[in-house]
């Protein structure tokens, strides 16, 4: 009876050691050096698995971060404080590096903007109003209203105002741009935290159109470009800030018409 | 699904109210001059042509004033005789701004037609050479340029030119009031496009809620012996090119090939008749034959306008439209486009103009998927609409991929079928869309 006991034992226990044997063979041999980067980065990383980067969990979202093919600040779910960890471990300072935030630039909301005289029926979303002609609005140019880039943003910090426009909540966007890639009218577009002064408007149509199409929109008249040395460019009936050569003092803002090139926090009222 | 029907027909697909009373009884009326022509350099699949006038420049009916850019391109003729006033961009029946020639017609019309040609002695290059310097493009709706189709490929081999007089589209009465009025116009063009492509086989095929038609186009067919008129099914979408030829044929065209692949040519019975006008009276593509119908519409007609007329215009010369018309629709009411200036003119293609009232536009709320599995039953190409559309949705292009999206042709069988009210067709569109941009 012992005997049949100890018999087993022996099997089995041999069996571990020769596996085991194996396994450590295998290790040494059949080992794939990886970047141990990686592994400090997945550490960081909340672990969840959720997929919300657009990668096949935490550790891929590792492995492409430390590849480089994705920003630090991608995970969507570890927010700011994740993206300060791993940037520290990317070596990329993050506290210095310029926290950028997405910019409406438009303004034409149901108000301002001139409505078709039909309306539209069909999906309830910008990319699908945009393979036709557009939504309610005339303007070929401006937001559509459809809030693909409020359903994009993983951090509800996008909201639809009352007006019918989108709105970025600062103190939560952590500067991902998933809503400018949503916005099939490329109205968004990321700025830094401090910048203030922005052309509210994308529209190229000549002035006539521009007039009515939308109540605020840039209609091509030149005067910010004449007056800024440079600092304002006309493309095709558009004012374009160029940053580079921008001096906020010299831009005319009570001449402009419509009030489209403006200060951010400017009320209408 | 199951169909009284003994003629001929394919898988799936839908019998929507035929509503063609209105306008069917209607011959075809001349529509007078316009104040004003707008003719987009955009009216064709392809390239769009390249202006060869200028503010100012004074043009007669049928000269050159847009020529074609490449081989899939179409010149443009001026439609008028008159002045240029403007070479702008204006919103045309798509519903985005092209550029266009606005033309101001004067009184005194003055031709410049292409010479005529003799139908017997024309050699099978002449008409594919006419049917390119006139500028014809196919009437089915995409617009493609005709003569390219009459050129397939050397090593296909073509045995069958079918004509496709189905005209499945629920309103449209164009096609059929051809088949009535002109059968022998038709059948001359049919013989052309034989004689272009070196085939010796014809089919004309009717949907058989067109009686009159059929008979009209048999009793001219009898001097034929190499073309038949044969009946089909009337479901939608029976006028698509793939599911005539399985009806007809009852060949498969594979996805992602042409039915040149499967040694048939499909045209139009506008198209017919516009070869047949362009080679025995050298007159170019100038003018566009359109049903106007709806219940919207004070009087119901059939006209032939000069392109490039102005959707307004055409509807007061049809009485104006009524106080509770709430939709302007071009093209038919599955596939056309619903449209908001109405400025936009009339292009070669333009098929006919609906004006709706809110009893027939079924705006109804969208309700949650019910898997009844109608729109996969119905779907004419055999695929699964509702997880198309909801892949779309989500932005799940690869899935939507590997379901073969893209052979969608987006008849809108799906959309009409669905009990939920939701948007199949709209949703598989855009999903479409973001499939052709990821390939690109």
């Amino acid at each position: 009876m012992e005997l049949e006991i100890l018999i087993a034992v022996a099997t089995m226990g041999g069996l571990g050691f020769i596996f085991a044997g194996a396994l450590a063979v295998a290790d040494k041999k059949l080992r794939v050096e990886e970047n141990p980067l990686i592994a400090q980065v997945n550490e960081v990383l909340p672990g969840a698995n959720c997929g919300g980067c657009g990668y096949a969990g935490c550790y891929d979202f590792s492995v492409n971060v430390v590849a480089g093919k994705t920003p630090v600040t991608g995970c969507p779910v570890g927010g700011q404080d994740t993206a300060i960890d791993v940037a520290t471990l990317m070596g990329i300072d993050a506290s210095t590096s310029v926290r950028m935030l997405p910019r409406i630039l438009c303004c034409g909301d149901n108000e301002e903007a001139v409505k078709k005289m039909t309306s539209y029926y069909g999906p309830l979303s910008c990319s699908a109003m945009a393979q036709i002609s557009g939504g309610d609005k005339l303007c070929l140019y401006g937001c559509l209203g459809g809030a693909d880039c409020v359903v994009a943003c993983p951090f509800d910090a996008m909201v639809m105002n009352e007006h019918g426009l989108p709105e970025v909540i600062d103190e939560l966007c952590t500067g991902c741009g998933m809503c400018v890639k949503a916005c099939p009218r490329n109205i968004i577009e990321m700025h830094p935290e401090d910048r203030e002064v922005f052309v509210f408007c994308k529209n190229h149509d000549d002035p006539k159109t521009s007039k009515n199409v939308c109540h605020v929109s840039c209609m091509g008249c030149g005067i910010c470009a004449r007056k800024s040395d440079g600092g304002v460019v006309m493309d095709n009936y558009l004012a374009v800030i160029d940053y580079e050569k921008f001096d906020e003092t010299k831009i005319p803002f009570d001449k402009c018409s419509t009030k489209v090139i403006r200060k951010q926090n400017f009320s209408k009222n | 699904m199951f169909s009284l029907s003994k003629h001929k027909t394919f898988r799936g697909g839908v019998h929507p109210p035929e509503y063609k009373h209105p306008s069917k009884d209607k011959p075809f009326e001349i529509m007078p001059l316009p104040k004003r022509i707008i003719v987009p350099l955009s009216q064709h699949l392809g390239k769009p042509a390249l202006s060869l006038v200028k503010k100012g420049s004074e043009v007669k009916t049928g000269s050159v004033i847009a020529e074609a850019q490449g081989v899939v391109s179409s010149p443009i003729h001026s439609p008028v005789t008159g002045k240029v006033t403007a070479v702008t961009t204006t919103v045309n029946t798509s519903g985005f701004p092209k550029e266009s020639i606005i033309i101001e017609p004067s009184e005194i019309e003055e031709f410049d037609f292409l010479p005529t040609l003799n139908c017997e002695t024309i050699s099978a290059e002449e008409i594919i050479e006419r049917v390119r310097l006139a500028g014809i493009v196919g009437q089915g709706g995409a617009a493609f340029p005709a003569s390219v189709k009459l050129s397939p490929p050397k090593d296909k081999k073509i045995d069958y030119i079918i004509l496709n007089g189905c005209e499945c589209e629920p309103y449209l009465t164009r096609d059929y009031r051809y088949m009535l009025e002109q059968p022998e116009a038709v059948l001359a063009g049919l013989q052309l496009i034989m004689k272009a492509t070196g085939v010796d086989k014809g089919i004309v095929g009717i949907e058989d809620n067109k009686p009159l038609a059929i008979e009209s186009m048999k009793k001219a067919a009898k001097t034929f012996n190499n073309i038949s008129v044969e009946a089909v099914e009337t479901k939608y979408p029976q006028g698509a090119e793939k599911m005539l030829i399985k009806a007809l044929n009852g060949r498969e065209v594979p996805p992602g090939k042409l039915p040149l692949d499967s040694g048939i040519i499909v045209q139009n019975i506008g198209t017919a008749v516009s070869i047949y006008v362009a080679v025995v009276k050298g007159e170019p593509s100038i003018t566009a034959a359109l049903t106007i119908t709806g219940n919207g519409i004070k009087e119901s007609k059939n006209l032939i306008v000069r392109v490039g007329t102005p959707i307004d215009e055409v509807l007061n010369y049809c009485g104006g439209v009524t106080n509770d018309a709430i939709k302007v629709v071009v093209g038919g009411p599955m596939m056309g486009v619903s449209q908001y200036d109405f400025s936009a003119p009339v292009m070669k293609a333009t098929s006919g103009i609906l004006v709706l009232t809110k009893q027939e536009v079924a705006e109804k709320p969208e309700t949650p998927c019910l898997r009844c599995g109608k729109c996969v039953e119905a779907c004419p190409v055999n695929l699964i609409p509702t997880k198309l559309a909801r892949y779309s949705q989500l932005g799940k292009i690869e899935e939507a991929e590997a379901l073969d999206i893209r052979v969608c042709m987006e008849c809108g069988t799906c959309a009409y079928t669905c009990p939920a009210n939701i948007p199949l067709v709209q949703w598989i569109r855009l999903g479409k869309k973001k499939v052709m941009e990821k390939v690109k």
